[in-house]
């Protein structure tokens, strides 16, 4: 009994010291169960995928959420040895422009195509900022498709958002330019300088971009845009700063103005003048880069001219909404009724209403004009104002409920508020400064009112310091509940610019898992053993192979002279999902080849030395990996060692 | 000795409560496996999509020279027809195996290397493992048909 007795004393001893141990982990994340908020077991799938663009970084990664773990970094605008992306044959027409073969570049803000307005998940664009260019990227394969060069454009900012169909993805210029590009004096800036605000139609079938007329705007800067969707589609808005027209300290100068635009642009009247024939066409010179799937090659085009339309000359085309203060975002409410416009020097948020813009234009009620452009009266046309949110408003995206999130860079914080009210329901601070936020679907007529990223651009002491450089910095937000909840801090790539998310359901099933040999085209591909070779023409020699678990073939040439120009085309036979291989060649002067199944790609070798040089698989895919090598003997120039070439002696 | 039974009903209780749906999938597979006859290896059937497959008295030529474009476009980077290269040759296999394992180790590599006796020792054998190169049924029957005129 008294054993019994001691046994139950140390029983309860046991539950009281583990209920404590309990409580005493269950401090910070632990103690409102935010941990398994974003915990996603080993082997199990995050629920949305997130869109992440790299800033100037120029690629797009592709992030799981809620766990915030890193996919795939998709190489955009810049060059990726990893990937080979712009290092091999296939790829370099890719980042073709007028201005050469450009291997870095700024992206901004991406988008993904709509279809009635909402996600249709086939298709992501994303904008270059630096020299100005569109990307499609498939969201099958998870690769660049198409580069789109926009003339008359400079600092590709007010880019890229996709129309409800995508009928158009929209790329406004940030810098106003001489359009055409001429020789002239900075000074006289203020009257010549135009901006461009570009809209490309994207063909509904495979997605390829077309330039199909620019509206040739005063010389202000466009900074941000969005389209009318649901009530409001058919128009399209873009924030306007620096309506000063100046050329230098903008910082002040174009600070000025009490209030500066927005622009609503009647992109469907648009069509009608183009229809009626009132554009001009205009001398160009652009690229247009286009990657097929089937040859696993890209082919860039320049083309010679755009459509262009003046305002001044197409009534109904352009209005000019007041918005205090230099408004940076432009966003548009799921229902379209609303958009908001965030003065970033404003104290308040000023919130239009499209259905009291077109009783203004009916009215013909305008205060004045700017270069033939009506101006509309902003006690009109204003639907309310978030009064003292914040400070520095940036962004607006919307949730499923009838709220709105924005962001406010100075007082780092993402505020909730009501649409219709007005009021603020909700904030909570951002570690720190915070640019745009992303709510899956929150830039269409379906948002999915789960979680909330706010992008920051300032990281500070919240990681482990590496150097002066800090990683910058994701954070994610539960917005189902009445209050928004902090979750979670993870790292991005690059600067984390912009977003675009979806349900994982979205693009889960569709994802290539591999290419079919039998579609592949690529002309220099070899689809069996038997059809490998090495042909030489002249100096350039093509070599043929092939690769799969785990030896190339041929694994032995010879013959190859210093002063040749050696063509690798290589064809990975494997047809199963994530079986990539490799190739790395000593002393090439580009990067490796990153080869997925049943593709074909080609890395230049222009040998140096003379010598037995060796090749190998750089992605672990057997057992074997470590044996998967091989041998190319160099000769001296004009030696007469026979062009030959084997595996395993045949 | 009513603890220990008390703590066997317990295990088990566990064991049966936590089992996930992939467990159960691994136990069916398990009892087919033990159903499967490999004491001789021409009736063992392997593991995958195909459980019979007929054989004409003659060799179908059409379909066994659709079978050889198949065999050269997909499989030769790995198999020679009659000598040992990454993999065995094929030249024989249906005195050595069944049709219908022959068909599962095309079709269903991935598991039969990892539960299936015969295809256990071969990878021990060769290391490198039989790729999967997505044929389809039609596409492996042809190249059945193939080797039997090796």
């Amino acid at each position: 009994m008294k054993k019994n007795f001691t046994f139950l004393l140390a029983l309860s001893f046991l539950v009281i010291a583990m209920t404590g141990c309990n409580k005493g982990s269950k401090s910070g994340a632990l103690k409102s169960g935010v941990a398994e908020k974003v915990y996603v077991a080993p082997g199990e799938h995050d629920k949305f995928y997130a869109f992440i663009s790299g800033g100037f970084s120029g690629q797009l990664a592709v992030y799981g959420l809620p766990s915030g773990r890193l996919f795939k970094v998709i190489p955009v605008f810049s060059v990726d040895a990893e990937k080979a992306y712009g290092f091999n044959e296939e790829t370099k027409p890719l980042l073709n422009t007028s201005h050469g073969f450009i291997p870095w570049d700024d992206a901004h803000h991406p988008d993904i195509s709509q279809t009635n307005g909402e996600l249709d998940g086939r298709w992501i664009f994303i904008n270059g900022n630096n020299t100005p260019r569109i990307a499609r990227i498939s969201l099958k394969t998870f690769e660049t498709a198409e580069i789109l060069e926009i003339p008359n454009s400079a600092g590709n900012h007010s880019s890229c958002f996709v129309t409800e169909n995508t009928e158009y993805v929209v790329a406004g210029t940030r810098f106003s330019v001489p359009i055409p590009q001429r020789d002239m004096p900075i000074k006289d800036y203020k009257g010549n300088f135009k901006g461009a605000l570009s809209f490309i139609s994207v063909d509904p079938k495979d997605g390829n971009m077309s330039i199909a007329f620019q509206i040739l705007m005063p010389g202000f800067n466009y900074d941000l845009s969005h389209p009318g969707r649901n009530k409001s589609h058919g128009w399209f808005f873009f924030t306007t700063y620096n309506t000063e027209e100046a050329n230098s300290l903008l910082e002040v100068n174009a600070s000025q103005n009490d209030k500066d635009y927005i622009a609503a642009v009647n992109w469907k009247k648009a069509e009608e003048y183009i229809k009626a024939g009132k554009f001009k066409t205009m001398p160009a010179n652009f690229a247009h880069n286009v990657y097929s799937e089937t040859n696993h090659s890209a082919t860039s085009t320049m083309e010679k001219e755009v459509k262009v339309l003046d305002p001044a000359e197409c009534p109904g085309l352009v209005y000019f909404l007041p918005t205090p203060k230099s408004p940076h975002g432009c966003d548009v409410d799921p229902s379209g009724e609303y958009i908001v416009g965030s003065g970033k020097l404003a104290a308040a948020l000023t919130v239009h209403s499209f259905t009291k813009i077109l009783k203004a234009i009916e009215d013909k009620k305008f205060d004045g004009n700017a270069y033939g452009i009506p101006i509309l009266k902003y006690d009109d046309i204003v639907a309310g104002v978030v009064e003292q949110p914040g400070l520095g408003p940036l962004h607006t995206e919307f949730d499923d409920k009838g709220n709105a999130y924005t962001t406010f860079f100075i007082s780092s914080e993402v505020v909730k508020w009501k649409l219709g009210t007005w009021e603020v329901l909700d904030r909570k601070p951002c570690f720190y400064s915070v640019g745009h936020l992303m709510i899956p679907g929150g830039n269409s007529r379906k948002p999915f009112g789960k979680y909330l990223v706010a992008m920051n651009k300032i990281t500070k002491d919240r990681y482990l310091p590496t150097g002066p450089e800090m990683c910058q910095s994701a954070q994610l937000y539960d917005i189902s509940g009445d209050k928004m909840e902090l979750l979670l801090d993870f790292p991005t790539i690059g600067e984390p610019h912009y977003a675009a998310g979806c349900p994982a359901e979205l693009l889960e099933a569709n994802s290539q898992k591999f290419y079919k040999l039998d579609e592949n085209k690529h002309p220099y591909a070899t689809k069996s053993e038997a059809d490998t070779k090495v042909v030489r023409e002249g100096n350039n020699v093509h070599v043929y192979m092939t690769m799969i678990r785990s030896h190339f073939s041929p694994d032995n040439i010879e013959g190859i002279k210093v002063g040749d120009k050696v063509f690798f085309h290589i064809t990975n036979l494997e047809q199963d999902f994530d079986v990539p291989h490799g190739f790395g060649m000593i002393g090439a002067q580009n990067s490796e080849l990153l080869i997925m199944p049943g593709q074909t790609e080609t890395l230049v070798y222009e040998p140096k030395q003379v010598g037995v040089w060796p090749f190998y698989c750089t992605d672990f895919c057997s057992a074997l990996h470590q044996e998967m090598q091989g041998y190319m003997r160099v000769s001296a120039p004009g030696s007469n060692v026979p062009l030959k070439w084997s595996l395993d002696g045949e | 000795m009513k603890v220990t039974i008390l703590m066997v009903c317990f295990s088990t209780l566990l064991l049966f409560s936590c089992g996930s749906s992939d467990d159960k999938k691994a136990n069916d597979q398990n009892e087919n496996a033990v159903k499967n006859d490999v004491s001789d290896p021409m009736k063992d059937k392997g593991i995958g999509p195909i459980t019979s497959v007929t054989i004409g008295a003659e060799v179908d030529k059409a379909m066994a020279a659709e079978g050889e474009k198949i065999f050269v476009s997909k499989c030769t980077a790995c198999h020679k027809p009659d000598k040992r290269f990454i993999g065995p040759a094929p030249k024989g296999v249906l005195d050595r195996r069944s049709p219908e394992w022959v068909m599962n180790m095309i079709l269903n590599p991935d598991k039969m290397v990892k539960e299936n006796e015969i295809a256990k020792k071969l990878l021990m054998e060769y290391i490198a493992p039989m790729a999967n190169q997505n044929l389809t049924e039609k596409e492996a029957r042809s190249v059945l048909e193939y080797y039997r005129t090796l």
